[in-house]
C-alpha cells in the first residue's frame, strides 16, 4: 500500500462515511422498490402463462408456480385447429405488411430527402397530414371499399390499409438525412442507375433504421384488431386477436384456455423481444424521438 | 418526346423521384385522402347500410348532439384520457428517474417494465378481465378474501370499471414511456448538474429547475402520443365488456366503441360517420394544443 500524506482524521471519516453509507442504502431501497415494482409489471404476463400450464382445478388458487405443470391446455387448444390457422394468418398478415413498408417507407422517405423535384413540398405534406387522420375515421369507408371491391374476408382486405405508413416514411426520412450526399454523388459518377444507389449505397446505410421500422410494423399487425375484426367474417380468415376474442367468449369461464390461447398470441412477441432486448429498446427510443 | 438520355441531370432527377412516387402517391390518394373525404360525405348521408342512401344535412351531427348515449361516450372517452395521461405520465417519470440512477441490474429490471408494452392489448385484456372476477375466480379479490378485505366489484360496477378497463391500457404503455423518458435524460448534459453541485444546490432544486423544464419537449410527446392513445383506446374495452359492450350501462362505452357498434352492429353508416367526424375533430384540436405547447419553446 502506497503511504499517503493525507491521511484522513477521524472526523473526515465520520462525515464521509456516514453520508455515503446513507446514500447506499439509499440505492438499496430505491433498487429494492424498483425490483419490486418491476416484478409487478410482469405479474400480469406471469399469471397468463402460469395459468396455462394448470389443470382446470387448480387456476383459481393464486399460487404462481403449478403444482403439477401440464400443457394439456396447448395440446387442447391447438388440436382444436383455428388457434394453427390464426397464427398462421398473423404471420403471413404481419410479414407481408412490414416487407412492405421497408420497401415503400423507405422509398418514399428517400425520395422527399435526397431529391428536388417540382411537388416534393405538396407530397411531404400530404403525407404528414395523413398523420392526423385517424384510422378510426377511415375504417368505414375502407369497409364499403372493400364491399364493392370484394375484398372482404380476404388477406389483401386485412392489409391493404398498412401497406405504407406515414410515421414510417417520416422515420427513413429523418435517416437518409444521415447518409452523406457524396456517397450518392460518387455512386452516380460510378454510373449506377437511381434505383441501384437506392438500394445499394443509402439502404445498407440505415438498417437500424430498417429493424425498429420492421418492429414497430410487425408488432402493430401482430396486435392490430378493430380493423380484422371489421374486415373478416369467416373464422378461417381471422388473425390471432380476432380469434383470441371470440374464443375468450366462447370459452366462457375455462379461464386456463383462454389464458392458454393468450399466450400463444404473446409469447411469439415476448420471445423475440428477449433475444433483441437491447436491440429494440434502442429502436423504441430512435422511433420514438425522430418519428 | 424526348427520350430519357436527352433529358438534363436535373429533369432525370424529376422522372426518377415520380417513378419512385408513382405507387405510394396512389396508395396515399385512394387508401387515405379518398376516404377521409367519403366519410367526412357519408356523415351528411341517411345510410343503413342494407337500404337506400339518402342526403341528410346536419341531421346525424343534431341527433348526435341529442343523443344522451353519446354524451355519456364523449365524458367517458375524455374520462379515459384525463384519468389515463396523468396518471402514466407521473408513474413513468418516477420510475425513468430513479431507474436511471441505478447501476446494478439496471438492464434487467428495464426489461421487466418494458415487457408489457409487447404485449397484445386483446390478450392482455382477457388476462386481466380474469384477475377482475369475483371469488373464487378472479385473482385480485382471491388475494383481497386472503386478507380478510371485502371484495371489490370491478367490471360489474358503474363506477368502478372504468378505471379497472383503463388499468391494462396505462400499465402496457407504461415501459414505451419509461424508455422515453430515459432518453430524455441521459439527453440532459452533465455540466448542468455539476455546476448545481459545486453550487450546493439540493436534490429537489436541481429536479425542479433543471431536469423537469430540461425534458419538456420530452413530456409534451409522451403526453400528446398517450393522449391519442387514450382517446382511441377499444381493443381493451371491447375484450373486457364483450358480454355487454361498453357496459355495465355504457360506464366504459369510449368513441371507437361507439363507432364500431352503430357502423358494424346497427349498419347506421351516416350516424357512425359523424361520429367519426367528431372523434377527428377531438383529435385535431388535442395535436394542436400540443404544437402550440412545442412552439413556445
Amino acid at each position: 500500500m502506497a503511504v499517503t500524506d493525507i491521511r484522513p482524521t477521524a472526523a473526515s471519516v465520520l462525515e464521509t462515511k456516514a453520508p455515503a453509507r446513507a446514500r447506499n442504502m439509499g440505492q438499496f431501497i430505491r433498487w429494492l422498490l424498483l425490483f419490486i415494482g418491476g416484478i409487478l409489471m410482469v405479474m400480469p404476463i406471469a399469471y397468463m402463462i402460469s395459468t396455462s400450464l394448470k389443470w382446470p382445478h387448480e387456476v383459481y388458487n393464486v399460487n404462481l408456480i403449478p403444482e403439477e405443470p401440464t400443457l394439456e391446455n396447448y395440446t387442447y387448444v391447438l388440436e382444436d385447429g383455428r388457434f394453427y390457422l390464426w397464427f398462421v394468418n398473423s404471420i403471413i398478415i404481419a410479414t407481408i405488411t412490414t416487407l412492405s413498408n421497408l420497401l415503400f417507407d423507405s422509398l418514399v422517405g428517400y425520395t422527399l430527402c435526397k431529391f428536388r423535384f417540382p411537388g416534393r413540398q405538396i407530397i411531404f405534406i400530404a403525407i404528414l397530414s395523413t398523420l392526423m387522420i385517424p384510422t378510426e375515421m377511415l375504417v368505414i369507408p375502407w369497409y364499403l371499399m372493400s364491399q364493392s371491391f370484394g375484398w372482404l374476408d380476404s388477406y389483401w382486405g386485412i392489409m391493404f390499409p398498412g401497406l405504407m405508413t406515414a410515421f414510417g416514411t417520416f422515420l427513413m426520412k429523418q435517416f437518409f438525412e444521415s447518409v452523406p450526399d457524396d456517397f450518392i454523388e460518387a455512386a452516380r459518377i460510378d454510373g449506377l442507375n437511381e434505383l441501384q444507389i437506392w438500394w445499394t449505397v443509402a439502404m445498407p446505410l440505415v438498417k437500424p433504421a430498417l429493424a425498429a421500422l420492421a418492429i414497430f410494423v410487425f408488432l402493430g399487425n401482430w396486435t392490430a384488431f378493430l380493423w380484422p375484426l371489421i374486415v373478416t367474417n369467416s373464422v378461417e380468415m381471422y388473425t390471432i386477436p380476432v380469434g383470441l376474442s371470440g374464443f375468450g367468449d366462447e370459452a366462457d369461464v375455462a379461464w386456463e384456455l383462454i389464458m392458454t390461447g393468450a399466450a400463444i398470441s404473446t409469447i411469439p412477441t415476448l420471445v423475440v423481444f428477449l433475444i433483441f432486448q437491447r436491440f429494440i429498446i434502442r429502436g423504441v427510443v430512435m422511433a420514438g424521438l425522430k418519428g | 418526346m424526348t427520350l430519357y438520355r436527352d433529358l438534363t441531370i436535373r429533369q432525370k432527377h424529376i422522372v426518377w423521384a415520380w417513378a419512385f412516387l408513382a405507387i405510394p402517391a396512389l396508395f396515399y390518394g385512394i387508401i387515405r385522402f379518398y376516404p377521409t373525404g367519403t366519410a367526412v360525405l357519408i356523415s351528411f348521408q341517411n345510410w343503413n347500410l342494407l337500404g337506400s342512401r339518402t342526403w341528410a344535412g346536419l341531421e346525424n351531427y343534431r341527433e348526435l348532439w341529442n343523443d344522451p348515449v353519446f354524451w355519456k361516450v364523449f365524458r367517458n372517452t375524455f374520462a379515459y384520457l384525463l384519468i389515463g395521461t396523468p396518471v402514466s405520465l407521473v408513474l413513468s417519470f418516477i420510475i425513468a428517474y430513479h431507474l436511471d440512477k441505478l447501476r446494478f441490474m439496471h438492464g434487467f429490471i428495464r426489461m421487466l417494465y418494458f415487457l408489457p408494452f409487447m404485449t397484445s392489448a386483446v390478450a392482455m385484456a382477457w388476462v386481466w378481465r380474469w384477475f377482475y372476477q369475483g371469488v373464487p375466480i378472479g385473482l385480485f379479490n382471491n388475494i383481497l378474501a386472503s386478507f380478510g378485505i371485502a371484495q371489490i366489484e370491478f367490471l360489474n360496477s358503474t363506477t368502478n370499471a372504468l378505471p379497472a378497463v383503463l388499468a391494462p391500457a396505462v400499465w402496457a404503455g407504461l415501459g414505451f414511456q419509461v424508455i422515453i423518458f430515459m432518453a430524455g435524460l441521459r439527453a440532459i448534459p452533465t455540466s448542468y448538474y455539476e455546476a448545481a453541485r459545486i453550487d450546493g444546490v439540493g436534490w429537489w432544486t436541481i429536479l425542479t429547475q433543471i431536469t423537469l423544464p430540461l425534458l419538456k419537449p420530452t413530456m409534451v410527446f409522451i403526453v400528446v402520443f398517450s393522449s391519442i392513445g387514450f382517446l382511441r383506446i377499444f381493443d381493451h374495452v371491447f375484450n373486457m365488456t364483450t358480454n355487454n359492450p361498453g357496459g355495465p350501462l355504457n360506464a366504459t362505452k369510449p368513441l371507437v366503441l361507439m363507432i364500431y357498434d352503430t357502423a358494424f352492429n346497427g349498419f347506421n353508416m351516416g350516424y357512425a360517420a359523424a361520429q367519426t367526424v367528431v372523434l377527428f375533430t377531438i383529435l385535431l384540436i388535442v395535436s394542436l394544443i400540443q404544437l402550440r405547447l412545442l412552439r413556445s419553446e
